[in-house]
């Protein structure tokens, strides 16, 4: 047997016949799945009230709500419009306010669009003028291609093209000289689609820190003119159709599950307009409520994603901390280290096997831990009338895994602690509050940007391997650590606990090798 | 040791007990090599973080980040920690080394020495407290303008020392309970941290609510506040009060142990 094996071997011998150790390690696993399956939280979503987005062509969940001013085009055509006006109303979300203030929101959007029938969900492309990011063209939901960066002041002329699958988008300023934004295909579009001009406004939320923000359903009204259409269009009407009202899930009013109580649903900013469309001397005056973008998980969003079942991490976390550490310091207290390093002379042989048997027992846990509540979590919050976003088997096998190794990585960077410090506490308190704190702080007072900055450098980058969610560029959510956000992707993140417990263990082995025990 | 307590004994037999015990304790406390790193940590800690907090909080409105006071004195979450250290230190200290045996031995009364390490760690937190939380509020009003008013002010600052004191009283019960000192400082730690970080993930506001109620940390720095005191999950003082149950409750659970248990 290799002097390592050798020594894994008596490593595991002290570990598993410490009693406090091993009922921790227990103690750890248990208030993960605890946690996790806590049954004590109730949502809306029950009943009568059944919870479901739509899903949209590329399998995201999606908000599709609109108004929709349509007829149907059969093979290609072309539909150009300007839109002369744009303007919305939000609700004044001061403290002092108390009704709607003039104002569109940055992603209210007004355009053109070719879709695949109005079933919530189905697919299409749309060229907008939006609230505070110029023109863009999106299609399926989750693209998004940036155009002019007209405001949402200036009249703009826009053009939808459909030949086949493929739908261009230009945009002008006069009508006369174009400029092409792009072209994107949508597969199986069927002959006949429906298009024609739309509004839609998103939930109005204003941030104050990371754990409160308030949030309310805003409004846009656009101005068309200059309608003119070529191609396949059969002889008839427009119809206007308007998106769910407010309050109907998928509708900007949803309460995904019950949310943050700072996240108050003032109800639709009222307005003088209701949703919908009138004619304007050869244009439509359009207003709308809602949103065509993917549907996004956390407070200022719909639902709750599997990462928030994993919030027990962060007590098993603390746990395997205190034994991480716990398993040098221990032998410094009681002079063990004479004996141990007397019949392991090779120190950092010696230190290996501690990494290694920590790691290995860590790892385990969290992964049977992190594995049982990604099995049953998600389905208990439901069964109590929570909306969970849906995520894919590969992703659930990275959060789990990831759960795993945040774990041990963490006890070995404790263990490193352990030999550069030699003392029980301290290497505690530095391991929790350089893995823990910095998370509390970014979620509860610091502001968003400094928040942000902590979860890149400390060691709790590494959280960001429960995030189970994307976020998109082109809606605007709370994307915060508590809604399961984080400001790295989960193999940065990781990468930087990584970084930290590799360079810890490496400058441990320095002075281990250097110094009398 | 045992010739050592002959001789030093007689010469404290004239004194009243209590007092020995807190000579002994305050001679020890002071002695310990880590006990002034850790007193000037508390204060550098404390007023760094909230420096670096509060010349960071963008300000938009007139009233700057919410809550200034507040979150002037934000560095109290990483000074608590190393009060929680210095805390464990004075008794966990004696575990790890087994001195305790003689400090027992010299000073029958169990609970008698745990009450003289509570009251000499106050007496070194206390200053400390004071010195950290006055600088870090006065710099915050200096980055953070439309303070409230003074009393509430007042209120905030000085709920924020005994808050400190309470972390300093908590984390010797709960080591006299677990007698490990590493163990301790986690269970203590994960004690603050880990009700604000459940309530926050907790998709039911009620649940939240009450988490925020229970936390030793989240009720007792409730005493912060200076606006929207009525959006609190407890009030101000209330607040403290929970935080002074935790640290009242493991001092006693420590001191029936201390009696109960073989040292």
């Amino acid at each position: 047997m290799s002097a390592y094996a050798r020594l894994v071997h008596a490593e595991w011998t002290k570990f598993r016949t410490v009693r406090g150790w091993v009922i921790g390690m227990l103690v750890a696993a248990a208030v993960i799945v605890g946690f996790g399956l806590f049954p004590g939280m109730e949502g809306t979503c029950r009943g009568a009230n059944v919870c479901g987005l739509p899903v949209g062509p590329e399998g995201q969940e999606v908000t599709d709500v609109f108004t929709f001013v349509h007829r149907p085009l059969t093979g290609d055509g072309t539909i150009t419009a300007r839109v002369a006006s744009m303007t919305g109303a939000r609700p004044d979300l001061t403290d002092s306010g108390t009704g709607d203030v003039a104002g569109v929101v940055p992603w209210a959007k007004a355009g053109l669009i070719v879709k695949d029938g109005t079933r919530p969900g189905s697919a299409y492309a749309a060229v907008m003028l939006t609230g505070a990011h110029g023109v863009r063209l999106q299609h399926n939901y989750v693209h998004d291609l940036a155009g002019s960066t007209t405001s949402a002041a200036t009249p703009r002329w826009l053009r939808l093209t459909r030949a086949g699958d493929r739908v261009t988008a230009l945009e002008s300023a006069d009508g006369v000289s174009w400029t092409g934004i792009g072209t994107v295909r949508l597969t199986g579009l069927p002959a006949t689609a429906e298009v024609g001009l739309f509004v839609t406004s998103p939930q109005f939320t204003k941030v104050i820190n990371a754990s409160s923000a308030s949030g309310a359903p805003s409004k846009a009204t656009a101005g068309f003119d200059q309608i003119t259409t070529t191609g396949g269009w059969p002889a008839g009407t427009w119809t206007v159709a308007t998106g769910g009202d407010p309050d109907a899930v998928g509708g900007p009013g949803a309460p995904g599950g019950p949310g943050d109580p700072d996240v108050g649903n003032r109800g639709p900013a009222g307005g003088s307009r209701p949703n919908g469309a009138e004619e304007t001397g050869g244009g439509f005056t359009v207003t709308g409520s809602g949103d065509i973008a993917p549907a996004v998980a956390g407070a200022a969003g719909l639902g709750t994603s599997i990462s928030q079942t994993l919030v027990g991490t962060f007590a098993g976390l603390v746990l395997v901390v205190v034994i991480g550490a716990m398993m040098m310091t221990g032998e410094y207290r009681r002079g063990l280290i004479r004996t141990s390093l007397t019949a392991a002379p090779r120190r950092m042989t010696a230190l290996a096997a501690k990494a290694t048997v920590l790691g290995g027992v860590a790892f385990g846990i969290g992964l049977a831990a992190a594995a049982v509540v990604i099995m049953f979590g998600p389905d208990i919050l439901r069964g109590n009338g929570i909306y969970v976003h849906h995520v894919s088997l590969a992703t659930e096998v990275r959060v789990v895994a990831g759960t795993g190794a945040l774990l041990a990585v963490a006890a070995v960077l404790a263990l490193a602690f352990g030999v550069l410090l030699r003392r029980g506490t301290v290497a505690v308190t530095v391991a929790i509050v350089a893995t823990v704190l910095p998370y509390l702080l970014s979620m509860t007072v610091l502001p968003i940007a400094a928040g942000e900055w902590l979860l890149r450098l400390t060691p709790a980058a590494a959280f960001a391997v429960q995030q189970s969610t994307p976020r998109y560029a082109q809606v605007d959510g709370l994307y915060t650590p508590s809604n399961g956000f984080f400001p790295l992707t989960p193999s940065e993140g990781f990468g930087v606990l990584l970084a930290w417990a590799v360079a810890g263990l490496a400058f441990a082995a320095y002075r281990f090798r250097r110094r009398d025990v | 040791m045992s010739t050592a307590l002959a001789v030093v004994a007689p010469s404290l037999r004239t004194r009243r007990t209590g007092l020995r015990y807190l000579h002994a304790e305050w001679t020890k406390l002071r002695t310990a090599p880590e006990t002034v790193w850790l007193v000037v940590g508390i204060v550098v800690a404390t007023v760094a973080v909230s420096v670096l907090v509060a010349a960071n909080m963008p300000c938009d409105t007139a009233v700057c980040g919410g809550d200034p006071t507040k979150t002037g004195l934000t560095g109290v979450q990483l000074g608590q920690a190393l009060v929680a250290i210095l805390a464990v230190f004075a008794v966990g200290g004696e575990y790890g080394t087994g001195m305790i045996h003689g400090t027992l031995a010299a000073m029958p009364r169990r609970a008698g020495v745990l009450a003289a390490k509570a009251l000499v760690v106050t007496c070194v937190v206390a200053p400390a407290a004071a010195v950290a939380v006055t600088a870090s509020a006065l710099l915050g009003r200096h980055f953070l303008p439309g303070a409230a008013g003074l009393p509430a002010v007042l209120r905030a600052t000085g709920g924020t020392v005994l808050y400190l004191l309470l972390i300093g009283l908590l984390a010797i019960g709960v080591t006299a309970i677990v007698r490990n000192a590493a163990a301790a400082v986690g269970v203590v730690l994960a004690l603050l941290f880990l009700f604000p970080i459940l309530a926050a993930a907790a998709p039911d506001p009620h649940w939240e609510r009450h988490l925020l109620q229970i936390g030793p940390m989240t009720a007792g720095l409730a005493v912060q506040a200076t606006t929207g005191l009525d959006k609190l999950p407890i009030g101000p003082w209330a607040g403290l009060g929970v935080t002074a149950a935790w640290a009242f409750g493991a001092l006693l659970v420590g001191a029936v142990l201390l009696e109960l248990r073989d040292a």
